[in-house]
């Protein structure tokens, strides 16, 4: 059997860590969340020397505290799983910052092996590291590597087997916290190593240090100790010495002192140049966030971003949108009609469809956002919006799932992520809906068309600008009474901008994308199936009227006209075609249509013309020798489309009546009384009701219930018509139903994803309520106060 | 002695002592604002906050409230 090791990857965000880890595992990873909290976890393995290597690769962090879960993630980690070795990648350039995490990864008493990484850039500024006479210094292995050029690997690897192995050879440099600090630690340790059951868990110096710090899950977990008290007490006791004897909390001092044993270390290891000189990330830094040039090439880069995401994606969503064109067809020829083919096409295909839909759109967002976040330029755009954002409780880095939701509530959620603090996720996803997004689009143009046609653009800019306004209120109120508290700090690494490298992006953009299906897809496809369900279901309700004996009356009345017609032909029904006088007329016609169909005429132009001129001279010929069957014969051709009109009729009478008797419009119904107040009729809540499933949804839902049969939503005019002439339509009750539309519950893919990134029923259930809520409250001030004023 | 947001683009200096408490406190030590460290003050964001400083060889930004929490001189 072959020897394991298990491995942890930590270092500080923007070290190259991810590169590393893609370099060790390659394609063999796997993605999923660390258990309980919404934090990536990825993990791979590797072959070295005959061991099977599992690496974990830990959250980047700057520290090991209890005020991030980042951070306690990767704690937790070592100190309860104890991999074998843990690999701390620090980056040469930014050496002193990033030797913090080193040192107190020593003192949790792990293994570490130091990849010294960006070496390459360290030596291209000037410095020169002594990694030898460092890792001497340590008591660690102290390993030069480059991760995106993937150099180095072997020789970690080696570190890794050996420093598991016991065979570096190297001492243990405990690092000295001074001599005001070191006392203290030491009697508390004593304390504790009566407990033997908690220091045979936990490095007692640490749990010491720890304890001083005043650290909160530390102390959790000591509280069950049994001489919980004794510890207290001498905690308590050491805090206050510190505290009034040097006149710096505890805290501090080992802050200090950390820095100052890297400081030492720095020293007799590392050589400077003279002069520092200006890097060229510098000098680009000088014009991004430049002060007149900031704003403007932020808005530049943003609207590169959407331009991106939604118009360079639109060849793959066609690629989607035809497959599954394709693939519905093909069900429908193979499954015989009927409920079952409607269950596939519709229900399965189509409900998979709908999310596939959304796929591409993520990719191509998640390849922006990588170039974007790997180039070093997300940190300068948070950077630049965070005075806006921070005014109305929101974070800088806010402003990027804000921006997203312009096209899609869905992608826009998944991007909170990059928020560091729960609360700053939580209200930027919170009031994400209010941005009008690419699927509610058809929604004003079909009412602004309706009834505000003139100064359509005005309105529909003023419905955007209420969104966000309603947005930035909503942060405003949920920062003062929901999640009160302080927008997360803005103490942020600037990273150097870096070119991205390919394999880095796209990696990240495929894991992302491969997230959202697995998280979303499941439960979307059943909601889709339900969603279905309720609109198809029952299949044969009770008409208001017979429509199949309307259909039989209209056969019945065509079939009479016709006998009546070649009755004058003085032929039988079925022999009319072979009738002389009338294939003499129905020559005139298929000669026409035969010419215009291969030359591929338009009707209008110029050819066109000539040829129906020629075939009107051509029939009137016939008519002087055949008065009364060219009477006969116009008659007769009329039949069938005005047949065909009366029961295309019918059938979307019929399509209407069985939506509004479904399942899903009788709930409509019952909650139309809901939103009487507001204007809305029975229609409107059906229209709101499928608004659910998806926003576009609510304009083909209209299209339904208005006997349209199926609407095309770009070319919406019938409908559009339609509605302006039904007169229980005013413009009044078209705000409110606009301004409805722009608040209310999300579509329900967003709400699945909502669910989770959140976590938690009660903030999905929250999200549900409020933004229904909201709506309501907001369609009834407009509806009820424009009525007062006397505008409906 | 003076807090580190009174001072201009340009400006260098030496950290002398962070005031502030808790979460904020915590984390400006462990991005290397401690006692003894030079550092420069580089810009101001395009809207006069967030500023950014140049501390231990790296870029960091921090509000001006957050900054006002650092004393320097």
């Amino acid at each position: 059997m072959a020897k394991t090791l298990k491995i942890a990857l930590a270092g500080n965000p923007n070290s190259g860590k991810t590169s590393i880890f893609n370099n060790l595992t390659g394609a063999r990873q796997h993605v999923g969340n660390w258990p309980g909290v919404t934090v990536e976890k990825k993990e791979g393995t590797c072959k070295y020397n005959g061991y099977e290597i599992t690496v974990i690769d830990l959250p980047g962090t700057y520290s090991l505290t209890a005020y991030s879960i980042e951070e306690l993630v990767a704690r937790d980690f070592v100190i309860k799983e104890k991999p074998d070795v843990v690999v701390d990648i620090v980056d040469a350039s930014n050496l002193e910052r990033n030797l913090y995490l080193t040192t107190q990864f020593k003192e949790l008493g792990a293994k570490v092996v130091i990849a010294l990484n960006m070496s390459d850039v360290a030596e291209k500024n000037g410095m020169n590291i002594d990694a030898k006479n460092m890792s001497h210094l340590l008591g660690a292995a102290v390993i030069p590597t480059v991760g995106h050029k993937n150099r180095g690997m072997k020789e970690l690897l080696e570190a890794v087997v050996n420093t598991a192995e016991n065979k570096t050879g190297l001492e243990e440099h405990p690092i000295a916290y001074g001599k005001e600090v070191n006392p203290e630690v030491e009697k508390i340790q004593r304390i504790l190593s009566k407990d033997s059951n908690l220091v045979s868990q936990y490095s007692p110096k640490w749990l010491a240090l720890k304890l001083l710090e005043g650290d909160s899950e530390v102390i959790k977990v000591a509280e069950n100790s049994p001489v919980w008290n004794e510890i207290q007490h001498v905690v308590n006791k050491s805090r206050d010495y510190l505290h009034y004897h040097i006149g710096e909390d505890a805290e501090t001092l080992i802050a200090d002192q950390r820095y100052g044993f890297i400081r030492g270390l720095a020293a007799e290891t590392v050589q400077r140049p003279e002069l520092e000189r200006l890097s060229l990330s510098d000098k680009i830094d000088k014009v991004i966030t430049n002060r007149l040039l900031g704003l403007p090439i932020f808005l530049l880069f943003m609207y590169a971003l959407l331009k991106f995401t939604f118009s360079g994606s639109g060849f793959m969503v066609g690629w989607f949108e035809g497959f599954f064109e394709w693939l519905g067809g093909a069900a429908a020829a193979v499954i015989p009609e009927g409920i079952f083919q409607s269950f596939i096409v519709d229900g399965i295909i189509g409900g998979v469809g709908g999310v596939l839909g959304f796929f591409p759109l993520v990719l191509f967002l998640f390849l922006g956002i990588a170039l974007l976040e790997d180039s070093g330029y997300m940190a300068r755009g948070a950077f630049v919006m965070d005075k806006i954002m921070h005014a109305f409780g929101l974070h800088g880095k806010s402003f990027l799932p804000l921006l997203i939701g312009m096209g899609c509530t869905v992608p826009a959620l998944m991007a909170s992520r990059t928020l560091e603090s729960r609360k700053d996720r939580l209200i930027t996803m919170l009031v994400n809906g209010f941005i009008i997004c690419g699927a509610k689009i058809p929604i004003y143009a079909l009412f602004i068309g309706a009834f505000f046609f003139k100064s359509g653009a005005t309105v529909f800019f003023l419905f955007y600008l209420i969104g966000i306004a309603f947005a930035m209120l909503m942060a405003r109120l949920f920062r003062i009474f929901l999640l009160p508290g302080e927008v997360a700090p803005f103490v942020m690494e600037l990273p150097p901008y870096r070119v991205p490298t390919i394999k880095g992006i796209l990696i990240h953009m495929w894991e992302k994308g491969w997230m959202y299906l697995r998280k979303a897809g499941t439960v979307i496809l059943l909601v889709a199936v339900i969603i279905w369900l309720g609109f198809t279901f029952p299949q044969e309700p009770q008409y208001s009227k017979d429509y199949e004996a309307m259909t039989a009356q209209i056969e019945e009345n065509f079939a009479q006209q016709v006998a009546l017609i070649t009755t004058g032909f003085g032929t039988a029904v079925n022999e009319i075609e072979e009738n002389e006088i009338f294939a003499k007329f129905a020559e005139v016609d298929s000669q026409f249509s035969a010419a215009i169909e291969e030359g591929g005429l338009e009707e209008g132009s110029k050819i066109y013309f000539a040829l129906e001129k020629g075939k009107n001279k051509s029939f009137a010929t016939l008519q002087e020798t055949y008065p009364q069957q060219a009477r006969l014969y116009v008659q007769y051709r009329a039949l069938t489309p005005a047949k065909d009109e009366q029961l295309v009729a019918i059938e979307n009478a019929m399509a209407a009546e069985q939506m509004e008797k479904s399942y899903a419009g009788r709930v409509g119904h019952a909650i139309a009384p809901f939103f009487k107040p507001l204007g809305f009729d029975w229609k409107s809540s059906i229209a709101l009701l499928a608004g659910f499933a998806a926003k576009e949804v609510v304009v083909a839902t209209y299209g339904t219930l208005y006997s349209m049969g199926e609407t095309d939503l770009e070319a919406a005019e019938p409908l559009r018509e339609a509605i302006q002439n039904d007169p229980s339509w005013t413009p009044l009750k078209a705000i409110s139903f606009m301004i409805f539309c722009l608040l209310y519950i999300p579509c329900f893919v967003a709400t699945v994803v909502f669910h989770k990134e959140a976590g938690s029923w009660k903030w999905t259930g929250f999200m549900v309520l409020y933004t229904t809520v909201l709506a309501w409250v907001a369609s009834f001030i407009v509806y009820q106060g424009g009525m007062l004023l006397g505008l409906g | 002695m003076a807090q580190l947001s009174d001072l201009t683009p340009g400006k260098k200096g030496k950290i002398v002592k962070v005031t502030g408490r808790d979460a904020i406190h915590r984390r400006l030590l462990d991005m290397g604002v401690v006692g003894g460290t030079d550092f420069l003050v580089e810009k101001k964001a395009p809207l006069g906050d967030p500023i950014q400083i140049k501390i231990m060889g790296y870029h960091l930004s921090l509000r001006k409230s957050e900054a006002e929490t650092i004393i320097v001189e």
